[in-house]
């Protein structure tokens, strides 16, 4: 529906940049916060500003352990993901088999339903099998939820790419393994490469399922969530708050821009 | 490319027969692809999902506080107390105003990003939409305890349009105040609008993208005025993309504890509801029910909006 680009109405225009504003003046705010003086209160607007606030939680134990548990949680989460997202992409691209429509639905399900539904299933299947609660159950949910992010971005690059090349491969004498090896994975790397960094993202901001399968663990996410609801020091929750806002921002832009000329996107379905 | 890699392949490598063997048997191939993720989301995930619904039909003893492991209906039949009903229809009155709300958004964004924005323009609008759907859902909800807080930005700026009356008597209505800014109804409706809001706008945006330039020449050439355009020709095709995102934002509100538990008032909705029942209370079986609850509505919904033809703008 793309047309020349006609004169819009002044309503709509402020309408959109309304919309737009809505979603971006919060962030905006907490990054101010993150620099005023004022310790006890959320008092706007701030008396003056301070950088010392980034200093003191950059020194924080409690907050490094946190951050590394992120980290690791959504670099192995990730892995797991990229793996088995891109095994269920080829199976199903260029293959007809039955139940073929289903195993789309069954990843898809793990976003699709509420956070709260994997969270507590996967909780009681852990407390069913009496499996403790250790940095593998939090790496299984995030996991989950993850590989339909690696398997739309794979699938969307296989349906791309041509056939003919791998055929034109195996013509020439490569064995399978050498044509995935030479052929394939240089026509999907960069979708790869999306898919992992929105998987990243991801997992790294995720808090509800992460509540059920974390136990007495503490990712960032949960870290900010206790403060949250018990607020020891505001201003380092604020810092703490940027962080996150910079960690999960910068994969995503790599993303878009790794996919930004293609058709698809990647990020344009969650 | 050099010949190298490909001379390398000894005709009788255990590699090379492998891959004989996978190529003339592609059901084999097919069944090592999938196996691996089957086992992951099948086995796992659905296995992790079907003990819930079993653990349903479990119930508490009253005396000893236990879960019995023995099927009944009895949970199931206190899903149907006054308490849990309300419940229920809280949830369901917040989700279907947080939707409405989205739309009248969400709606006029998309449209202008199709329609007006210029491509560079567009791209950043996108991302602009994009960048908060993927991140920082906790750090987002917590900016609006910033904002809302009773010394924050909001009372600042009506203080100095001198309408501080203004926000109190919004508070005092029934329906929609509380005792205050980050404990009101109003408070929680914004915080879930302002957090989905990117869920609808992306798919609205897909279904304005494939409506036929084409037909909308042909509503103005045949004298159509660009309002009725809008509703006769705009409107009908977006329909799927409002149906998809509504999906979206009618299914994260129903079962999100966290917004509700941090900007919102004392009566819980059904995901605080399971939260405490598994947690605190230890009533596993009554955690199951709530949990089935959002997925039947969930179930009708869906089955609504299909007819709707929802699912072609996913």
């Amino acid at each position: 529906m793309r047309s020349e680009r006609s004169r819009a109405p002044v309503a709509l225009k402020l309408a959109a940049t309304a919309a737009i504003l809505f979603l971006h003046v919060p962030l905006a705010i907490i990054v101010l916060y993150a620099f005023s003086a004022e310790e006890a209160t959320f008092v706007f607007p701030p008396p003056a500003l301070t950088t010392r606030w980034f200093a003191v939680a950059l020194a924080r134990e409690d907050i490094h352990a946190a951050l590394g548990l992120s980290l690791r949680v959504a670099t192995v989460a990730t892995l797991a993901a990229l793996l088995l997202g891109t095994l269920a992409a080829a199976a199903v691209w260029r293959s007809r088999f039955f139940g073929r429509d289903t195993i789309s639905l069954l990843l898809v399900l793990p976003i699709a339903l509420p956070g709260i539904i994997t969270g507590i299933s996967l909780r009681s299947a852990f407390g069913l099998l009496e499996i403790p609660f250790s940095f593998w159950t939090i790496v299984i949910g995030h996991a989950t939820f993850c590989i339909v992010v690696v398997y739309n971005n794979v699938l969307a690059r296989l349906r791309r790419s041509a056939f003919s090349q791998i055929e034109a491969s195996m013509d020439l004498g490569a064995n399978g393994f050498q044509t995935f090896r030479y052929v394939i994975l240089p026509n999907i790397a960069s979708s790869l490469l999306a898919g992992a960094m929105l998987a990243f993202a991801l997992s790294f901001d995720e808090i509800i399922v992460t509540t059920f399968t974390a136990g007495q663990q503490s990712t960032l996410p949960i870290w900010m969530l206790t403060e949250l609801v018990r607020p020891r020091e505001r201003p380092v929750t604020n810092v703490v708050a940027v962080l996150v806002i910079a960690l999960t921002f910068i994969p995503i832009l790599a993303a878009f821009y790794l996919t930004r000329d293609t058709q698809d996107v990647a990020g344009a379905g969650k | 490319m050099s010949a190298v890699p490909f001379a390398g392949a000894a005709r009788d490598s255990v590699l090379h027969r492998l891959s004989n063997a996978l190529y003339l048997n592609p059901r084999a191939l097919l069944a090592l692809l999938l196996v691996p993720p089957l086992l992951w989301l099948g086995a796992m995930y659905l296995g992790s999902l079907l003990t819930l619904l079993l653990q349903s039909f479990y119930y508490v003893d009253e005396f000893s506080g236990k879960v019995v492991r023995a099927f009944s209906l009895r949970t199931w039949g206190e899903l149907f107390t006054l308490a849990n009903l309300d419940i229920v229809v809280r949830t369901t009155a917040m989700a279907a105003a947080v939707t409405v709300a989205a739309i009248a958004i969400a709606f006029p964004l998309a449209y202008y990003m199709v329609r007006h924005a210029s491509l560079q323009m567009n791209a950043l609008f996108y991302l602009a939409v994009m960048l908060p759907l993927w991140s920082s859902y906790l750090v987002r909800v917590y900016s609006w305890k910033l904002i809302l807080a009773k010394e924050g930005i909001v009372t600042w700026v009506t203080e100095q349009l001198g309408l501080g009356w203004l926000l109190n008597a919004l508070l005092s209505l029934p329906a929609v105040g509380g005792p205050s800014r980050s404990t009101s109804w109003l408070g929680t409706f914004i915080v879930f609008v302002y957090i989905w809001l990117p869920f609808m706008v992306l798919p609205i945006v897909a279904a304005l993208e494939r409506v036929p330039k084409s037909l909308i020449e042909a509503a103005a050439d045949l004298g159509a005025h660009p309002r009725q355009t809008f509703r006769t020709v705009i409107w009908p095709l977006a329909l799927p993309g409002v149906a998809a995102g509504s999906i979206f934002t009618f299914s994260l509100t129903l079962g999100d504890y966290i917004i509700p538990q941090i900007i919102g008032g004392s009566q819980p909705f059904i995901g605080q509801a399971v939260y405490l029942h598994q947690g605190t209370a230890g009533n596993v079986p009554m955690a199951a029910v709530m949990t089935i609850v959002p997925i039947a509505i969930m179930g009708i919904y869906l089955t609504v909006a299909k007819r709707l033809g929802a699912f072609d703008a996913l």
